[in-house]
């Protein structure tokens, strides 16, 4: 039954849209900042870009995306289809444990795949003794510095971003259409390719994108692996030349293709609708597997946590094994722990807590365009590279501090201070505008599978727009906020750049650390560092695994 | 309506609160903030050996890139009292920006060579590496010129660094400086070719690759053949510095390529006088033993012995060409390296 929407309630809602609208502008801000770096003009870059760099550029950073993409599809929709549709020995574990890649950061990948299979590591040394050879000059294998090397590699840590957002699609919406199918007598591969994929593509859309917009902004593994993308070449032209309205352009034009590919992977899906099924959907009834299906499966799901994880995770125990004999373990390891701890968790906070005004004012919104705007432009932070993001926000937060100080100092005698920037506030507001996509897009998919109906019922029944987002959404959307949560917090770990830049005085993480070790040289005195990044980002993708699973 | 004098005097309070649990220990004792593109572990000795010998305290954060975006940013509210880096272009970077302050200092003018720091001082060296060839151990080379590294000889065998890091862009800089761009340039393709494997990783992945049969020569910094022949970096490395023979190459007629890490005052320096104290420290005796000594790079002070493992490398004959000139010509040699396509 029908009724007229009564105007008072997209009045209500208001302080949500205009909420959003804010923390949109807020994380739009740095690019405001680069678009006037970029403004101050750069003499004669692009003519010696366009004849010098961006072949090279824009042909392995093609390359790398495709690649990568190309893999992380792969490998993340496979395993998700036959950890959710197919039952086999050890399935529970690998269902979990396929999450585990994601605690290994990209640069710690490369240096330990590096190591491992260089001329002079383990498996080059054992195999010339298994064929008799003595020195690596007569027999080598291809060098891991490669393009193939960085594809490979980065593809077999970033999949679980697809395999997740899969894994869930076809576990809950998927799950109805499915067993029709089943029932209707379609075969195997055809309810993987005419129901199963077509059904997961918003799913598979959006890891990949999550996916790639890392490789794409990779710079330490990408760089340590020769392969010169457009994010070395800013790198470049900024650090080494020290022309930053030059690199400022390069960025911002590589926003401008990122946006474009996104809103045109949205537009070729326009016309689909995925309805959400008003009726609790029940788990799908997985197929058992026997024989060679069984073990087929079981291979096809270890691989890439052997490769993406177990490889080399081992390799860090070894290398710490070794360090901690060699020089034992510095004390300002728990520390950096505890730093490391405290900023991820506060950010994740605060990235969760907007990413869930943002999603919910785009479901208030319904499509309406400050809504949507609001969302896109929540999610910019992600398609930069870590690094131009930080200088972007830089000036702004020094800027604030300015002000804070002035007032402080106008009414108490306190010795002068950056308030933001010098006590880590600054670091939590950066990951904030870095990783709010994220949030906002695992809460938005959270959102989709609540149908509408629902909040009908409950703006009718006189509810406010905040009541029916604690009394009716939070409760059946916390799952899909635990995961982004989970997700963001791993992230954040790892990150890199924006805390080398932003970090205050006397403050180091495990990634600080690590970064400090390996620019010097001294890889091995990081393992330790590496170690517990991975440990710790551990944690958090096990109670993924495991909270998805009673999904 | 709330009285507000309460309100306020508990703004106050709670502003104070946060202020103390903050900044503790800022009001005792003196303090110095240090922003350094130096990596923590290479500067860690220097400074715990300073803050007992004064009683200073020194902060520090390590920005590898965007300290000079820092600071800028942070204006005259800047804490940071000396800046380091460690090399020549981005120390002048730091001076052009305008982020340094000139310093008078008798300490400082009578320990470091006048062409070791800026006229006005505005910068200051405080240690020297050079960029040196590894080669394997077998190989009959005792002299090398920087020109040698383009010979057609080498097709195949030579391991480098990236074209862009500033330990690289130094050396085509200062090549650039003796025998102008275009000559550059066509050694800069030679080397190229000659190259065994992308340029990139670190100077000791030179070694590594050596030892590995990657490659038979490469050029990387003087300190790393300490750090790793002194097993500092544990027995693999050793391995790695032992698998290879150490020449210092020059350029024809002139010396052999040096750069140096080195330090300023900012421009805001809130502790103005405790960070020169500092920087005259790194320059005392004892100070510049510890650069010779746990880091393995020449001192800049004359008359402090190098570390016996740096030494036995044989006499450093340091080239004749100004360190300013080499930061100017450091973009021209970066857009060089892209041109010849030297890290594709």
């Amino acid at each position: 039954m029908y009724f007229v929407k009564p105007k008072r309630h997209s009045f209500k809602n208001r302080p949500w849209l205009v909420a959003s609208a804010a923390i949109a502008g807020f994380v739009a801000s740095p690019v405001v900042v680069l678009a006037f770096l970029a403004a101050r003009g750069s003499d004669g870059l692009w003519t010696h870009l366009a004849a010098n760099v961006l072949p090279v550029a824009l042909h392995d950073t093609l390359i790398l995306l495709l690649g990568v993409g190309v893999l992380v599809s792969i490998i993340g929709t496979c395993t998700a289809w036959l950890v959710t549709t197919c039952e086999f020995p050890g399935r529970r574990v690998l269902s979990w444990a396929l999450l585990l890649p994601l605690s290994v950061p990209t640069y710690i990948i490369a240096y330990a795949y590096l190591d491992i299979l260089h001329p002079i590591g383990p498996v080059q040394t054992a195999l010339r003794t298994a064929l008799g050879i003595d020195s690596p000059r007569d027999f080598r294998l291809p060098d891991v510095r490669s393009m193939a090397g960085c594809i490979l590699l980065l593809g077999f840590v970033l999949y679980p971003y697809v395999y997740l957002t899969t894994r869930a699609m076809f576990q809950t919406q998927a799950a109805g259409l499915i067993e029709a199918a089943r029932v209707l007598g379609t075969r195997k591969a055809a309810l993987f390719f005419r129901v199963g994929l077509p059904l997961a593509h918003p799913a598979i859309a959006v890891g990949v994108s999550l996916a790639l917009m890392e490789a794409l902004n990779d710079i330490g593994a990408s760089e340590f692996l020769g392969v010169r993308t457009l994010s070395v070449s800013i790198y470049t032209t900024w650090v080494t030349r020290s022309d930053l309205p030059g690199a400022a352009q390069i960025a911002l034009v590589m926003l401008l293709v990122v946006v474009l590919l996104v809103l045109a992977e949205r537009w070729a899906r326009r016309h689909r609708r995925y309805a959400a099924s008003t009726k609790r959907s029940h788990p799908l009834k997985r197929v058992p597997l026997r024989g060679g299906a069984a073990a087929g499966a079981f291979v096809v799901c270890i691989v890439p946590i052997l490769v993406g994880f177990v490889a080399p995770a081992a390799y860090l125990v070894v290398e710490s094994v070794k360090r901690v004999r060699f020089s034992g373990v510095s004390p300002a390891i728990v520390q950096e722990v505890v730093n490391t701890v405290t900023v991820s968790l506060a950010a994740t906070v605060a990235v969760i807590a907007l990413g869930l005004v943002v999603a919910y004012a785009a479901r208030l919104g319904r499509g309406e365009f400050l809504s949507t705007a609001s969302v896109r432009l929540a999610s910019l932070g992600y398609a930069i590279p870590g690094t131009v993001l930080a200088i972007g926000i830089l000036p702004l937060i020094t800027g604030v501090d300015a002000i804070i100080d002035d007032v402080f100092q106008t009414f108490l005698d306190v010795p002068s201070r950056l308030w933001i920037l010098g006590s880590g506030t600054g670091l939590v507001i950066a990951y904030t505008a870095r990783f709010l996509a994220i949030s906002v897009g695992g809460i938005e998919a959270g959102f989709t599978r609540v149908p509408a109906s629902l909040d009908d019922a409950s703006r009718t029944l006189g509810k406010s727009a905040g009541s029916t987002l604690s009394r009716v959404h939070l409760p059946l959307i916390r799952p899909a906020v635990a995961a982004a949560a989970l997700l963001v917090f791993v992230d954040i770990m790892k990150e890199l750049p924006v805390t080398l830049l932003l970090r205050p005085l006397n403050f180091e993480t495990l990634a600080t650390h690590l970064y400090g070790e390996a620019a010097r040289g001294t890889y091995e005195e990081a393992a330790i560092a590496a170690l517990m990044i991975v440990a710790a980002g551990i944690i958090p993708v096990a109670i993924l695994g495991r909270a998805d699973r009673n999904t | 309506m709330k009285p507000s004098t309460p309100l306020r005097r508990s703004v106050q309070i709670a502003l104070l609160a946060g202020t103390i649990g903050l900044s503790s220990g800022a009001a005792f004792g003196q303090e110095i903030n240090l922003y350094t593109t130096r990596e923590p572990g290479l500067i860690k000795t220097l400074i715990d050996a300073f803050t007992q010998a004064k009683g200073v305290k020194v902060n520090t954060i390590f920005v590898k890139d965007g300290l000079a975006e820092r600071v800028e940013a942070e204006g005259d509210k800047s804490p940071a009292d000396v800046l380091m880096t460690v090399d020549i272009g981005n120390l002048i970077d730091l001076v052009d920006k305008k982020l340094t302050q000139p310093v008078k200092s008798a300490t400082l003018e009578s320990a470091i060579p006048a062409n070791l720091r800026g006229a006005g001082g505005e910068w200051f060296s405080l240690s020297l590496r050079a960029r040196v060839l590894y080669a394997a151990k077998d190989l009959d080379v005792s002299t090398f010129t920087y020109e040698n590294l383009s010979d057609p000889k080498w097709k195949g065998k030579v391991c480098i660094r990236s074209g862009q890091h500033p330990y690289n862009t130094a050396l085509f800089a200062a090549y650039m400086v003796h025998h102008g761009a275009p000559k550059t340039e066509e050694w800069l393709k030679g080397l190229k070719t000659n190259l065994a494997r992308k340029a990139g990783g670190g100077d000791r992945e030179v070694a590594r690759d050596i030892l590995g049969g990657i490659c038979e020569i490469g050029i990387g910094n003087s300190y790393y053949v300490g750090l790793m022949r002194s097993g500092k970096g544990g027995p693999d490395q050793q391995k790695w510095g032992d698998a290879i023979k150490v020449v210092l190459p020059t350029f024809e007629g002139g010396g052999t390529h040096v750069n140096v890490s080195g330090a300023a005052i900012a421009r805001n320096a809130p502790n103005k006088a405790a960070a020169i104290s500092f920087v005259e420290y790194l320059v005392s005796d004892e100070a510049q033993k510890i650069y010779a000594q746990a880091n393995y790079e020449y001192p800049v002070k004359a008359g402090v012995a190098s570390d016996p493992i740096i030494a036995a490398l044989g006499p450093l004959k340091v080239d004749s060409i100004n360190l300013v000139e080499i930061a100017k010509k450091r973009k021209e040699a970066s857009i060089l390296a892209e041109k010849v396509g030297f890290d594709n």
